[in-house]
């Protein structure tokens, strides 16, 4: 097999993975690309406005409390409003929401914390039209932190809820 | 080597008198009491192995029964090298002067046989010393020798219970949350073990998450957190079995915090709908469900009462947390907690008499306990972080988890009397959180 063949192969199959979704190149204007030229966007990749990796990537798939807080600040709703976009046009796509909270808590009310934040994001997602069929939210409490230091620049970054795209059915 | 044994009847000299004093108005006994205590000076000879199959055994059981004693603070085991009377044999007559001249009020003296099948049999006698007496009658206690340790514990525990006339604790178990890994990759198993640490068991593999688990009352069942399912769900196992079930108690996205009943009918839990999670009870013959706090608040960490009327629990209803006590079957809750700081994680005595809890204030953890009318709060622990206290079956001491502070931060069983005496580590082979103690077994 030539070069040439090869990578007209590789072209394909991508194209085809793309097309096993439908509706996610439809009304997007970027769907002409992926033709192979020098600025492809590789599907899939967190260049793709339609793929998961974009979404955590660029849209931003996270949004912090204060302390003992499940109220959204302004910064965190224009980041859920970007969430609630993505969802909207990529209709294929389940989330599931963690909510998160720091070590200095107790795990029962942490584990509480943590609902309430994960709760709250998911209830602005629906405000914002997404069918409440496609979320789902669990709670970590402060079993599942990111930074592990013992100081408030760590701490204010597990105070979080993470959305988390998934294709898969949403049970359990 | 005179000059120290000069030394030492000198030493002895002059503890005699007001021991003999002691003696005389009544029998041995320490009274556990607030403020300092002096440790009750004891000897333990080496139980005496009657078989020869027995050999292997006697002296760790000795040891075990010293470790108990001696692990309460309560008593101080006078060094072996320092016998004067060597004991060979069980029905020999006690040299009390012999003990006495090491000043040794309590003598523990045993004997063990083994017989072909690998039955272990231990019998033991309690004397006071100065009084010349046994102390109550001797016993005896049997099983095969997988159990040995548990007849040390057995013996252990009469021992207390007569030196001190309260309830004993030694022959338990703790189920915990054994803890490998980083803070940001921790890995979790359930585990069961003696109270001292010994015959660690994994009841769980590490696969998922698991949170909280709590003995039933006769200690053959443990009801816990897993996220099994990806989601935080009860679930229920009974112990010696690998199979655990989810309990299925009610519509919600979560469900945690469980705790049986004293009669370990009822399984009373957290039920989290939306944001908002409550107290809920659960008959576990019928699977009927029961709403037992109805605020938006988060209501968590419910504890029965020994009695089974009443359930202790935290709710931030106030804008912290704070502790309630409400009627069992539901009811208005009475705010017991008005200290500084925010209170959590209660639990309700063996006792009845008091409430263990975790406080936190100024950026610091305790483990504290007070009167069930929030009366008479006394901390026993400060740390970056106590959590989550579990009493002992006869309520005079508590086990709790101490995580460590930082990146490197892992997490250990620590046990502390409920005077604020005696904190000490409880070894484990790995990290370890969230104990649960078993009842006397």
């Amino acid at each position: 097999m030539t070069y040439l063949t090869k990578a007209l192969l590789i072209v394909l199959a991508l194209a085809t993975a793309a097309c096993t979704n439908p509706g996610r190149f439809g009304d997007d204007p970027g769907a002409t690309r992926g033709a192979g030229g020098p600025d492809a966007i590789v599907p899939g990749s967190v260049d793709d406005p339609l793929s998961p990796a974009y979404f955590t990537a660029r849209v931003g798939d996270r949004v912090l409390f204060a302390v003992d807080q499940s109220t959204l600040s302004a910064e965190a709703r224009l980041v859920l409003d970007g969430q609630a976009q993505w969802l909207m046009t990529n209709s294929d796509y389940l989330a599931i929401i963690e909510g998160h909270a720091d070590e200095q808590g107790t795990r029962e009310y942490n584990l509480a914390l943590g609902a309430r934040r994960a709760n709250a994001v998911m209830e602005y997602l629906v405000a914002q039209g997404i069918p409440q069929s496609r979320l789902r939210f669990v709670s970590y409490g402060k079993e599942r932190p990111i930074e592990i230091c013992s100081e408030e620049s760590c701490y204010t970054k597990n105070r979080r809820a993470v959305t988390v795209i998934s294709a898969s059915s949403l049970t359990g | 080597m005179i000059a120290r044994l000069a030394a030492m009847i000198l030493t002895c000299a002059a503890l005699v008198l007001p021991m003999m004093a002691l003696a005389q108005s009544g029998p041995l006994r320490i009274e556990i009491t607030e403020g300092v205590i002096e440790p009750l000076p004891y000897a333990i000879p080496d139980f005496v192995a009657e078989t020869q199959a027995a050999e292997q055994f006697a002296a760790e059981i000795s040891r075990v029964v010293a470790a108990d004693l001696t692990g309460t603070g309560l008593f101080r085991e006078i060094s072996r090298e320092a016998h004067i009377s060597r004991v060979s044999s069980f029905g020999a007559p006690v040299q009390f002067a012999d003990w006495k001249a090491i000043n040794a009020q309590a003598l523990i003296t045993g004997a063990v046989s083994a017989d072909a099948s690998g039955r272990i049999v231990v019998k033991f006698r309690v004397w006071d010393v100065f009084a010349g007496q046994e102390l109550g009658q001797g016993m005896q206690f049997a099983s095969d020798a997988n159990g040995w340790r548990r007849l040390a514990h057995k013996v252990a525990d009469q021992v207390y219970s007569r030196l001190t006339g309260e309830q004993p604790y030694f022959d338990s178990r703790v189920v915990y949350v054994s803890e490998t890994g980083p803070k940001d990759a921790r890995k979790k198993r359930l585990a069961i073990m003696d109270y001292d640490g010994a015959n660690v068991q994994y009841l769980t593999d590490d696969a998922d998450i698991v949170l909280a688990p709590r003995f039933s009352p006769t200690g053959d069942r443990v009801l816990y957190t897993s996220y099994a399912t990806g989601f935080p769900r009860i679930h229920i196992l009974t112990v010696g079995n690998v199979n655990s079930q989810i309990l299925q108690v009610g519509e919600g996205s979560m469900s945690f915090a469980p705790r049986f009943s004293p009669d370990g009918r009822l399984v009373v839990y957290s039920l989290t709908q939306g944001s908002n999670t409550d107290i809920w009870a659960m008959d576990l013959a019928s699977g009927a469900t029961r709403q037992l706090s109805s605020s938006p608040a988060i209501e968590t960490a419910p504890s029965f009462s020994p009695d089974g009327s009443q359930i202790v629990f935290e709710s931030d209803r106030s804008g912290s947390q704070q502790l309630y006590v409400m009627p069992a079957m539901g009811g208005e809750p009475r705010r017991i907690s008005f200290g500084d700081g925010r209170y959590g994680t209660p639990v309700w005595s063996p006792r009845g008499d008091r409430i263990a809890f975790t406080k936190q204030n100024a950026g610091r953890f305790h483990i504290g306990v007070m009167r069930t009318d929030g009366s008479d709060e006394r901390l026993l622990t400060a740390s970056f972080l106590d959590e989550g206290p579990t009493f002992a079956p006869n309520g005079r001491v508590i086990m709790f988890a101490r995580e460590t502070q930082g990146a490197q931060g892992s997490s250990a069983l620590y046990s502390v009397d409920i005077s604020g005496r005696n904190l000490k580590r409880v070894r484990t082979p790995a990290g370890a959180s969230d104990p649960s103690w078993s009842p006397l077994q």
